[in-house]
Formats: structure tokens, sequence, C-alpha cells
């Protein structure tokens, strides 16, 4: 059904069709998938990338001023450019590892290449939160660097790193779709296929509610989780 | 025999090519065993003196030796194993939030990787010491400002350190709650022999648990000697200062606080 031709009021009961979600059961399914697979990438490197950062940044544990330098200029790099663009220059990195420069698997390394580093500046910036006089007192206890980072800065930045993750999952689901143009399935390609390329409203409509419902479990979680742990820990 | 040495300490910080030279040549002995108070304005460069004795921060030229070792030619692991032996209390607690009072507590055990079974013996008396038995469970999030105290105090104690510098450890609590820390600390002392450096810029601390200290001005130390003589008989400006403002207010803060 189409705004071309129906009302709006019409389109909207169209889309709670159940042909139309049967149809949506696998599109969805991709997309979570993608998500998930995703999410623990970028979660993995770019904390991995935002620790780095923070230690070895002006103020950090060990500061180092060429790779600080360096690798903050390559994220800036990659954080410039849209989306869209780095799905493209991923097309032939996807199709080294994978053979095929499109599917789901192949996006996922568009989307790590795209959200590791707007992850791995939110990592560093809930991390530099922390009150200096933790980290003096640490020190004055005898820790060394290591003991500092996983026993009490992380813990300590934890709840702003959840809700920094949470910021990070809602962009990759929107990348997802985004990636749906270029092969990967899911929420996305059925928008296109059919919203755009058909007008098919209704089914776009569908793919709406969608996201919408999948963008808001998301920061449900997330504010659940960091505010639980805020809660336990008598901050708010 | 003295327990810390300090010789010809200087430091200068440099930020935007502006120099400011904080320490400017502190000669400093502090005996075994007792509680030496240094006092100053804001500004006059304690804590940047208190971070030089365990090296938080690294000064530009002289000689730092704390129970004989020199602390300033320590390689870092052994600077590490020094830093346990010195406990530091702080204005702002600097407790740990995402850890319970036991966790914070247990932390200096738990990084010098102490079995947990020793851990929790040393935990519960240094817990009773400072009176928290009862708030092991609480987070840091939930204690009034004299219970993080007491925390920190217990954090900086655990390891059996044999000195425990105080920088401004009562300047954030009410007169009643400062006097409690300051016994606790004086008993602290009593029962263990630790050796404390109070740092602080209120008078009645200094008069109330200590029997030696220094005033410390502009980077240097003005005066020194036991603190009956400074407030009798103040030879600097800022002595003769805290020694005018004291009287004026020790009627006041002291017997109400204390109770005397
Ligand atoms: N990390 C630093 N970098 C640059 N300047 C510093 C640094 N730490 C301290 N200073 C400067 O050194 C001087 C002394 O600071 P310090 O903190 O030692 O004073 P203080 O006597 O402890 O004061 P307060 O009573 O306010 O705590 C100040 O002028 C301060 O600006
Ligand atoms: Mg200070």
């Amino acid at each position: 059904m189409s705004l071309l031709d129906s009302s709006v009021w019409e389109v909207i009961k169209a889309s709670f069709n159940p042909d139309i979600w049967r149809e949506l059961v696998k599109p969805v399914g991709e997309t979570v998938y993608m998500t998930v697979i995703s999410s623990i990438i970028v979660l993995l490197f770019g904390i991995i990338v935002g620790i780095f950062l923070t230690i070895t940044g002006p103020d950090g544990l060990l500061p180092l001023k060429i790779p600080y330098h360096a690798s903050g200029w390559m994220i800036n790099v990659l954080r410039s450019l849209p989306q869209m663009v780095t799905i493209i220059l991923m097309i032939p990195v996807a199709r080294l590892i994978f053979g095929k420069s499109y599917g789901t698997n192949a996006c996922i390394i568009a989307i790590a290449a795209s959200c590791i580093p707007m992850y791995a500046r939110i990592v560093e910036s809930s991390l530099l939160e922390i009150g200096k006089g933790k980290i003096e007192a640490a020190k004055s206890i005898g820790s060394n660097n290591f003991q500092i980072i996983t026993k009490v800065i992380i813990p300590e930045t934890f709840p702003s790193l959840i809700r920094g993750f949470t910021v990070a999952v809602i962009s990759i689901i929107s990348m997802t779709a985004l990636a749906g143009m270029f092969g990967a399935g899911g929420i996305g390609d059925i928008a296109v296929r059919f919203g755009y390329q058909r007008f098919q409203h209704d089914r776009l409509f569908a793919c709406v509610y969608i996201l919408v419902i999948l963008v808001q479990i998301t920061q449900g979680t997330g504010n659940l989780i960091s505010n639980r742990i805020l809660k336990t820990r008598n901050l708010i | 025999m003295s327990y810390i040495e300090i010789k010809n300490l200087k430091k200068t910080f440099r930020t935007r090519g502006k120099e400011n030279d904080v320490l400017k040549g502190i000669d400093l002995e502090v005996r075994e065993g007792e509680i030496f108070g240094i006092i100053g304005f804001s500004g006059a460069g304690k804590s940047t003196l208190a971070r030089c004795i365990n090296r938080l921060e690294v000064c530009d030229s002289g000689t730092v030796k704390v129970g004989g070792v020199d602390i300033l030619a320590l390689n870092k692991s052994e600077l590490l194993k020094e830093r346990r032996k010195i406990g530091m209390v702080f204005q702002n607690f600097n407790l740990f939030d995402s850890r319970t009072v036991y966790k914070n507590i247990a932390y200096p055990l738990e990084i010098a990787h102490f079995p947990k079974s020793k851990i929790k013996e040393r935990v519960l008396e240094t817990a009773e010491l400072v009176g928290l038995s009862d708030k092991l469970d609480a987070y840091p999030g939930g204690l009034s400002g004299g219970q993080k105290q007491r925390v920190g105090i217990a954090r900086a104690l655990v390891n059996k350190p044999e000195l425990l510098i105080s920088d401004e450890a009562t300047s954030a609590l009410d007169p009643q709650t400062t006097i409690q820390i300051l016994d606790l600390l004086k008993e602290i002392n009593q029962k263990s022999g630790i050796t404390i450096l109070m740092i602080t810029h209120e008078l009645d601390a200094i008069r109330y648990s200590c029997n030696r200290m220094a005033v410390l001005e502009g980077g240097k130390i003005i005066e020194k000697g036991t603190v009956a003589d400074i407030f009798n008989n103040p030879q600097s400006r800022t002595g003769e200062l805290f020694a005018k403002v004291f009287t004026e207010f020790q009627s006041i803060s002291l017997t109400e606080g204390a109770g005397i």
C-alpha cells in the first residue's frame, strides 16, 4: 500500500497486517545479529583504544605524545567520514576477508570501522571523568598502572561507560539500516527495497516501528543498568 | 632519631612557560613516633611537600629520606613497595565509590596480593579500630563526612604503614567530627607508634594533636619547634597571625567541639 494512492491512516492500518510482520521476522533477525556482533566488536576494540587514549594522553598515567596524537588523528579522520563513505571504503577490505563484498558479515566490518573510533572517544571521555584524587589515592597506596586501570578507573566510571555504550549501540542500529542498502539485509534492506523502490509505505512504516522499538529497548536497558549501579553505590 | 629527613627540597612548577617556585629549599626532620604538624596558608605548598615525600610529585632537587630509605633513589617497583609503607589521607577522602567500605579498606592488601583470609582478618581488625565495624557493607556514597574519613584512615592503615601523611584530613569536617578524627589519629599513634605528618591550615588540629610543628610560608619553613613555643612566642608573621587568630577562636571551636 502506498501513500501515493491511500491516506496516511489506511497505510498505518495496513502496516499492522500480520503478513507484513511475518515477512519481517528474518530481516529483524539479521539486524539484531548485525547489531549484536558489531556491538561486541565495537565494545572490545573501543574500550582498548579508549584506554590507550586515556593513559597516553597529556594527563594520563603514561603520557606518550606521538602515539597519542597519531591515534587521535587516525580517529578523527575515520570519524570525519560519513558512514556511507566508510561502508564503500570497506568494500575491498570485506572482500579480502570474506571473499565477497556484500552480505551481513561484510557490513559488520564497515560498521566496526565507523563505530569503533566513535566509541573509543566516548570511552576516553568517560574514563577522564574520574576524579584526579582517586587516582592519587590509588597511587599513594602503591598501585601499579594496570591495577589503577582495572581496579579503580574502570569500576569507578562503569555507569558512564555503560551509558556511552548505549549511545554506540544505537548508532550501530542506525548504521545497520544504512548497510541494508549495500546488501547487508536486515530492516534497512526492506525499507529501501519496498519502501523506497516500490512505494510500499505500509512496509516502510513497519520497519520504522521496529527500529524505534529496538532503540527504545537499548536506551531503556542502558539507563536501567547504569541507574541501578548508581543506586547501589548510593550516588543517586 | 628522625624518621623523615628532608634536605633542601626544591620544586618548581612550569605551566605554559610560567615558573612557579612552590618549594624553595625545605629542611625538615620528623622524629619516629611523633605527630608532627605542618601549618600554612592556602597555596603555601603544603600538599606539594606531602606529595614529594611519597614521590607522587617529583621534586627538582634535594633529598627525601623516610625511615632511612632514600626515596628519590628508588626504582619504579621499589617505589611502589615503599609507598605501601606510607599511608596517606586526603581532604576529599578520595574513596572508591565502586567499592563497599570493606572493599575500600581491603584494596591496599588486594593489590599487595595478600591471601583472602589474611585480608579479611586485617580489614575487620582495622574497621574495629576506626569504629566502622557496622558499616562494612555500605558504599561510601551513603556515609557522612566523618565516616568517610574513617574509611580513608582505615584504608591508609590497613597495610600497617610506618608513616601516615594526613593532608588536611579534617578540613572538610565540622568541628565536632574533626575532634573525633583527631582523637582517632592520636589513639592510633599511641597504640602503634606510627609517625604522623599532619598537614593542615587549622590551628586547632595542630594544637590539639601535635607536639612539634613547622610553619610553611612562600615555599619555605619559616619556623619550627614545639607547638607551645610557636604559639606563645611566634617568630614569623604567619606564626603570629595564626597564634592571634587562634587565641580569638580557641574558646569557641575547641571547647564546643571537644566538650572540654
Ligand atoms: N600539578 C601542579 N601544576 C602546577 N602548579 C601546581 C600544581 N600543584 C600545585 N601547584 C601550585 O603550587 C602552589 C602550592 O600548591 P599546594 O597545593 O601545595 O598548596 P597548599 O599549601 O596545599 O594549599 P591548600 O591549603 O589550598 O591545599 C599553588 O600555587 C599551586 O597553584
Ligand atoms: Mg593542599
